[in-house]
């Protein structure tokens, strides 16, 4: 088995990272004071996604770790996804 | 030489395994709150104007500030690491503090604004509750369900956090063996997560 060499992310990415973050929350915030009605929902959740996908990859170290870990965190994710769109086929065809 | 060599490939290991039983009980987690992010969606589907009225009765400033207070948080505890990873224990031991203020903040936040419901009598089971709009008592319900729910994971992520504190204080959590800080670390990024949705969904939408 090859050994692997831990990866240790800099200070500064780290930073990088909450900048982007923080001003991720900005928009968010931004849009939805606009009431754009279901616009801005659509809009706040897909900056929430982002934001998610941020963390994972980066303070959750998700970018370093093995093929295996990234297709169980993808896989589980997708599952979550498929579980609410069955339950919204099902109660608006109800 | 060999012993030493072999130690450090166990240690590999475990840790690996360590992150990975971390990571399914995180899945855990996020189905936990997922039942509940589902049962959010169906009913503001289907009582969408109460969920807007209700909604406005929140304080969305406090929960931005929370939300910087968390994001905040999250990029100290992987700064922990970074400096734990590094050998510079005594920044770790800052950092890990920090991310203690932080939480600490947070829960203060959450203080005040469950208190100002509560002098509105606004708690599950209250009288004022029960003859609130059936979509505006769900909105509630959801609300204290959710944001407890949340809290508590807070609560305990800072019990975890001040866990490690203690070792990396007392060397037993170290630049060789850090996958208790890292696995702490998972689980605060986990409260910080959730957070991310239930920010926009309870304060934002309204």
């Amino acid at each position: 088995m090859k050994k692997e060499e831990t990866h240790i992310s800099s200070y500064t990415s780290h930073a990088i990272v909450l900048i982007v973050l923080l001003f991720l929350t900005a928009i968010s915030v931004l849009v939805t004071g606009w009431h754009f009605g279901p616009f801005s929902v659509a809009v706040a959740l897909i900056i929430a996604s982002i934001k998610v996908r941020t963390v994972i990859t980066h303070f959750m170290h998700m970018k370093f770790e093995s093929l295996f870990m990234k297709l169980m965190v993808t896989g589980v994710f997708v599952l979550f996804a498929l579980v609410i769109i069955i339950t919204f086929i099902d109660y608006y065809l109800r | 030489m060999n012993m030493s060599i072999q130690e450090n490939h166990n240690d590999h290991i475990d840790s690996e395994t360590g992150k990975l039983g971390m990571w399914i009980f995180l899945f855990t987690e996020l189905f936990l709150f997922g039942g509940l992010f589902l049962v959010y969606a169906v009913f503001r589907a289907k009582y969408s104007e109460d969920f807007h009225s209700a909604a406005r009765e929140l304080n969305a400033f406090i929960g931005t500030m929370n939300t910087v207070f968390l994001l905040v948080s999250s990029m100290t505890v992987a700064m922990a690491i970074t400096a734990i990873q590094k050998n510079q224990k005594k920044l770790a031991m800052f950092l890990v503090s920090v991310t203690l203020l932080l939480a600490a903040l947070f829960m203060m936040n959450k203080f005040f604004e469950w208190s100002h419901k509560f002098e509105f009598k606004l708690y599950p089971g209250s009288e004022v509750l029960k003859n609130l709009p059936r979509g505006e008592l769900l909105f509630f319900g959801l609300y204290f369900m959710m944001t407890g729910l949340h809290a508590l994971h807070v609560l305990i992520g800072m019990i975890l956090l001040s866990i490690n504190f203690i070792k990396i204080k007392a060397g037993k959590v170290n630049q060789a063996h850090y996958l208790l800080l890292e696995n702490s670390g998972l689980y605060w990024h986990l409260v910080d997560l959730i957070w991310i949705f239930l920010f926009p969904l309870l304060y934002l939408i309204t």
